[in-house]
Parts: C-alpha cells; structure tokens; sequence
C-alpha cells in the first residue's frame, strides 16, 4: 500500500463534484482526503484527493477520472510536490496543560486563534505528517474538536498540472 | 450578425429540430405533463420524424436500445418527468452495460419548481448519474441545440453509451434563435503507440495457438470480414462474448462461438488451451472469464480496446492497446506474418467434433421431446440471414446464444450486461423500426410476464414480429441454480400461473398458436414469418432443461459441467 496525491482539474459547473464522489461510490474506491477549490482560471476548479492503495488502485482511479466528461486533466503528484493541509484543534485551556499546548505551537508554528477561559484553539499548517504528529502531542492533553481541510498539492518547478 | 437560416424557435422546438439535423428518423416515447410542448412540437414534425408510442416507458427505453443495435445509429427516447423518467432508468442501465449509443430526453418541472418536491418532480439527473456516459440538465434555452448535440457526440464516439438530457419546462418553451448545423463528428479517438502495435505483432508472430477473442465493441468497430482477415492471416480461430454475437460471424468456418460460462464447448476449452488470446472490444468480464486469476492461465493476452480503463481492470494483460479499434486491427494485419498452425487447428477441430458428440449426447437422450436445441433447429430454418433475434433474459437467452446463427452483424438484441428481463418485446419493436427487418423475439414465460404490455404496441404499429415463448412454467435460470447450488430448494421459481398465452396474445391483437412439437413449431414459424403483423407461438418445453455447458460462477474452465448426470 503506498500514498498518493492525484490531481484533477475539472469544469466549474454544477454537479461535478457529485459526479467526481458518484464515481468513487460506484467504483468502490476508499479515498483518504478530498480538497476541492478554485484555480488560476475560473473556469475550472482543482480537486487533491489523496489515497492509500496498490498500483491497480491508483491506476483505476486515474483511468475512471479521465473518464468523466467534466474532467479536463488528472495528474498524479509525484512524491516530491509541494503538500499542504490546514487543522483547528480545540483543547482545554487548564493551568495544568496551558503551557505545554502553547509551547507545542510554537514549536509547530501554529497560531492561537481562539483563547478563552475554558478553550484554546490552535491552526497548524504544513504537510499531513507534520498535522499527525501535531495531533498525537494533543491526545494525551485531550482534544476537544479538530478538522483538517485534506491535502492540497502542487508540483514542485516550472511543471504546470494544468497544462499536461 | 445573424445568417438568415436563423430563427427564432420555442425550447420544444429546438429539441426537435436538433434531433432531425442529427439525423434522427425516428423516436420512442410517452407523453406526459412535462414533455406536453415537446409533443406538440412534434405535431408539426410528424413529417420529417416519426414517433413510436410504447405501452410504458420501460418499452420505449428498450426500444429506442434496440434500434441502435440493429442500426448502429443513436436511439432516441423521450420521456415525461418524475416517473416518466424514472421507468427509463432500466432501459438507460441496459444501455450503460452494452455501450449502446442512447439519448435520453426528459421533461421537468420548471425551474422556480425545481427542489420543491412539486408533481412528478424528480432529479433525474442524479439518478441517472451512475447509469450513463454523461447527462445534462439544461437551465438555459440559449444552450440547448448545442447541449442536445454534444450528446449526440459524447453518446457516439469512442466506446459508446446513454446519455440523458433533462429540459425544464420553460426552457421548452422559452424562445431562442435557432441555427441548424450538420451532424456532429465523433470525438476522434488517438491511435496507438507504435511501440504497442509491435509488441502486440511479436506476441503473435511467437504464438502458436492464437484465439481471437471479439466483443461488443469489436462487432461495432470492426466488419466480420476484418475479424476474418486477421483470422486467415494468423491462423487463429475465432470465440466471442456474449455481445460479440452481434458481429454477425456465424458462417465463418474458424467461428467457434461464445465462451464463458455458457459458452460453447469448443469455444470456452479452445480459450483455455491457446498459447495467445486476442480480446478485441471485450472487457473479460466476470460471465466470460470464470475465475479472473485462472483466466487463460496458458497464454499471453492482447487487450485491444476503445476504452483505455478497461486495460488491466478485470484481468492482467500483456499488451494494452486502448484507442482507435479499427485502425488498431489493421495495423496489427499489415505488420503480422502470415501462419499456419497446423496442430492447433487440428486440436481445435477435435475440440469442436467434441463439442458436437457432447450436444448429440444430450439430443439422443431427449428422444421425441421438445429441447431447446430443436426449437432453434426449427428457428435457424424458418429465418433468413436479415432477421433480428431479440431475447429476454434467462435460460432461453443462453439458448439463443448457444444455437442461433447470426450470419449478419446486428442481427442480434439481447441485454448482455445488466441482464434485464422484459428487455425483448421492446428491443424487438425496436429493432424492426430501425432496420425494416422481421424480429423474432425468443423469450420465456418469466421474461415475457415483466413487460408483454408492448404487445398492444406490436400491433398498433403492426410490427411483423414472431414471438416465440419457450414455456416452461419455471423461472427456469433461476431454478438451474437452485438445482445446481442450492440443494433442489426450489425457492419462488415455480410459477404456477395460469396465463394462457394465445389467448392472451389474441386479445392484444394479435395472431397466436401452440406448438408442443418440432413439427407443430415448424408449422407455426413459416405462419409468424410471412404474417403481417405480431405473432406468438407459444412452446412448451420440460421445466428441467438445462443450460450446458455451464462453468459454475467463480469456478474456471476445469469445472466445467457439459451433461446434466455430473451436475446432480
């Protein structure tokens, strides 16, 4: 089992998400994140899914997006590119924890977003192993709520997904 | 600035003029609230388009599948909203299932009632989004004529599939100007890489027991006679899936028939000993390969298809080569050495002869009785090459694909794989619509229960179409399995029923008799097929027959059952 980040451009029109998800039901495909947002065109926007799974896996989800009549490109991100997710975290904010949450922040660059009396919530950006880590200095501290938006990629260099 | 070709029509207008500048001769539908200005456009078009009423329209969807079997052109269905449109959506999975090129037009509620649950509302869209190749919901009239062909488009090019068009009822009615255009061309598929033509020729210049494999989309791609110079050229013998039928090689002499798990004897045992197999427009499904790891577990396979997802996703190859079909074979031609394989057509041969002592075997045994092997004796001699056979679904289906001839392509219209019972009756209206040509529907007194309501069509429109029920009181496929795997517990599978079918046929008006023997039946045949309008025979056969060969799901070739002593 390897991971892998592939990339789809597709049209920005009504429906072509539920189609692109549609697909994977059908399919029966387990994906691990979906990002979905606009890009440099309007016309189009950009979905990251990530997924865990064998040569045929990956191979399947690529052939089955190609497909699809919205989608105009499908790239898969070599493991080199450039991967971003984003995370809140909401802990409890008690004298006996405060200073270790606030040092772990900083230590992983996060920002306070929140601070309260009882809470504090943290945003914490980077590459989804770094988010890992980040979540299991938190689970002995006790987590209150987290999300994660999923991965968001770009290759590295002058390669333009688009345009393959 | 606008040419004067230009002019200013109503939504409903569009559709219909647009579906006319494709091409299209003729229509299968049902009206209803909301496709009330469609059908009153089509008032004035009765000219240029003919439209076919359907009981229901389940049979029109079928219909409209049919005719693009028979003809290779797009079927056209329309349909109302709500459960108008939903009794399409078996006819639209059929379609999915054997690439066959269909569009799909429904009515909807107005869009400020769209998302109320308002009458006969429904998102057909969404449901029909796993069951076809694309579909729209037009929002705009201004997109309308280009909306319908690009459908036409994605239905047609490449693999083909059903696409669904769902128009609102104000943008029916709303007005645009409209300019006709030609026919849209297909999406031209890429050719293949050299290097995969290579490879593919050096496979075959180093086998030396080739079988070439064709399906659907190699009896839409190719003519017999490409499949046959290949053939010649490589020294192979030829075996089919199920929808590979249609290609129409039943007269060729390296034709072995289908394989799979009902396939042929010599079909299915030539595929299991060949040293290379050439599956062009196939896609090795679950019904042909049996077990997919013990596959051909002797050969080096080719996979030749228009859809590149199919490479490599039910079976290993060693040789993908997705894109142009066509193109793709006759590359493959030029390059390939001539051969000959003389102990491989030898080995095939006896194969067959086997395959022909199993059958006799099994005739011998019957003695007098009525099998399903005689009744297509009879059939094979009352139809001439141009007649269509259309089936339901079930025992009789695979009989059909065992014994009749097809020595023309698209002369055969059956649901491969979705599998649906009460496809016939419509497919066979169809079919005879779009080719002119008589049908037959051979069909089973299961099938024929689920949609025998086109009857009252078959003789509004005066189809000359011979209906032979093969009657045998059973759901008998289903009842096969519960013999075979499920330990004779006949669950639900009796029907014991009291239709009676002439009867019941001479009330829609239609002509009818009974035939309880191969003389009877033969009487019968020669009557159906010089009568002018709709026709049954109703045949009855034991409710015991079996299917066989039958490799048990799952299992591979070596388990093949041929008589029906080792299956109890």
């Amino acid at each position: 089992m390897t991971r892998y980040v592939i990339a789809a451009y597709v049209e920005n029109k009504y429906g072509v998400l539920a189609r692109v998800t549609g697909m994977f039901m059908r399919k029966g495909f387990n994906i691990d994140s979906l990002t979905v947002g606009e890009t440099e065109n309007p016309a189009y926007s950009r979905i990251t899914i990530t997924l865990e799974g064998d040569d045929y896996a990956r191979e399947q989800l690529i052939y089955q997006l190609q497909k699809l009549h919205n989608v105009k490109n499908v790239v898969l991100m070599e493991s080199e590119g450039v991967e971003r997710e984003l995370m809140l975290i909401k802990v409890r904010n008690t004298p006996e924890i405060r200073s270790e949450v606030l040092s772990a922040a900083e230590i992983y660059r996060g920002k306070i977003l929140d601070y309260t009396t009882d809470n504090l919530c943290v945003e914490v950006t980077g590459a989804p192993a770094k988010i890992n880590a980040f979540v299991e200095v938190m689970k002995p501290l006790g987590i209150l709520e987290m999300c994660r938006t999923g991965v968001v990629a770009l290759e590295r260099g002058r390669t333009l997904t688009q345009n393959e | 600035m606008k040419t004067t070709n230009c002019k200013s029509l109503t939504g409903a207008e569009i559709v219909i003029e647009t579906l006319i500048e494709q091409g299209v001769t003729d229509v299968f539908g049902y009206p209803g609230g909301q496709v009330l200005t469609i059908y009153d456009a089509l008032y004035n078009a009765g000219d240029r388009i003919r439209h076919v009423l359907t009981a229901h329209e389940q049979g029109a969807s079928h219909a409209a599948d049919g005719y693009a079997r028979a003809t290779g052109k797009v079927g056209v269905v329309i349909a109302t909203s709500g459960p108008g449109a939903t009794n399409l959506v078996t006819g639209i999975a059929t379609a999915m299932l054997d690439s066959i090129p269909l569009i799909a037009v429904t009515g909807n509620v107005a869009s400020s009632q769209i998302g109320k649950d308002s009458f006969q509302e429904i998102n057909i869209t969404g449901v029909t989004m796993p069951i076809t190749k694309h579909n729209y919901f037009v929002s705009d009239v201004a997109d309308l004529a280009d909306t319908i062909r690009e459908a036409f488009q994605i239905a047609k090019s490449g693999r083909p599939g059903p696409v669904l068009i769902d128009i609102p009822k104000d943008v029916q009615t709303a007005e645009c100007l409209f300019e006709s255009t030609g026919i849209i061309e297909e999406i031209p598929q890429k050719d293949a890489d050299d290097a995969l033509i290579e490879k593919a020729v050096s496979l075959i210049n180093a086998a030396e027991r080739p079988y070439i494999y064709i399906g659907g989309g190699a009896a839409s791609a190719l003519s017999a006679e490409d499949v046959k110079a290949l053939a010649d050229k490589i020294d192979a013998c030829i075996g089919c899936t199920f929808m590979g039928l249609t290609a129409g090689l039943g007269g060729c002499s390296r034709f072995l028939g289908m394989q799979g798990m009902h396939g042929t004897y010599a079909s299915s045992m030539a595929n299991k000993e060949a040293d290379l197999v050439i599956g062009i427009g196939v896609r090795f499904s679950d019904r042909a390969t049996g077990n997919a790891e013990k596959y051909a577990s002797r050969a080096k396979v080719i996979h030749i298809d228009a859809d590149f997802a199919e490479i490599g996703k039910n079976i290993r190859v060693d040789c993908g080569i997705s894109g142009n079909i066509k193109t793709t074979v006759s590359r493959i031609l030029s390059r390939c050495a001539d051969a000959k394989h003389p102990k491989w057509t030898a080995k095939v041969a006896a194969l067959k002869e086997e395959g022909r002592r199993i059958q006799a075997a099994a005739e011998d045994a019957a003695g007098d009785a009525l099998t399903p092997k005689k009744i297509f004796d009879c059939i094979n001699a009352a139809k001439t090459p141009d007649t269509v056979i259309a089936t339901d679904v079930g025992q009789h289906q695979m009989w059909t694909a065992q014994y009749a001839s097809f020595e023309a392509p698209r002369k055969f219209a059956s649901s491969g794989g979705l599998g649906t019972m009460g496809f016939g009756m419509g497919a066979a209206i169809g079919a005879h619509v779009g080719s002119n040509c008589r049908s037959i529907l051979v069909t089973g007194d299961g099938s024929f229960g689920m949609n025998l309501n086109e009857l009252a069509t078959a003789v509004s429109y005066n189809i000359p179409l011979t209906i032979v029920l093969i009657n045998n009181g059973v759901l008998g496929m289903v009842r096969q399995w519960q013999t075979l795997f499920y330990g004779k517990r006949y669950s639900h599978t009796l029907l014991n029923r009291k239709t009676d079918f002439v009867r019941l046929a001479e009330a829609f008006g239609a002509k009818a008799c009974r035939a309880e023997t191969a003389e009877e039946l033969s009487a019968a045949l020669s009557a159906a097929l010089s009568a002018d309008g709709p026709f049954l025979i109703d045949t009855v056969i034991d409710k015991d027959e079996f299917v066989l060969p039958m490799l048990p799901p799952g299992g591979s070739i070596d388990d093949i059952i041929t008589a029906k002593e080792e299956a109890a």
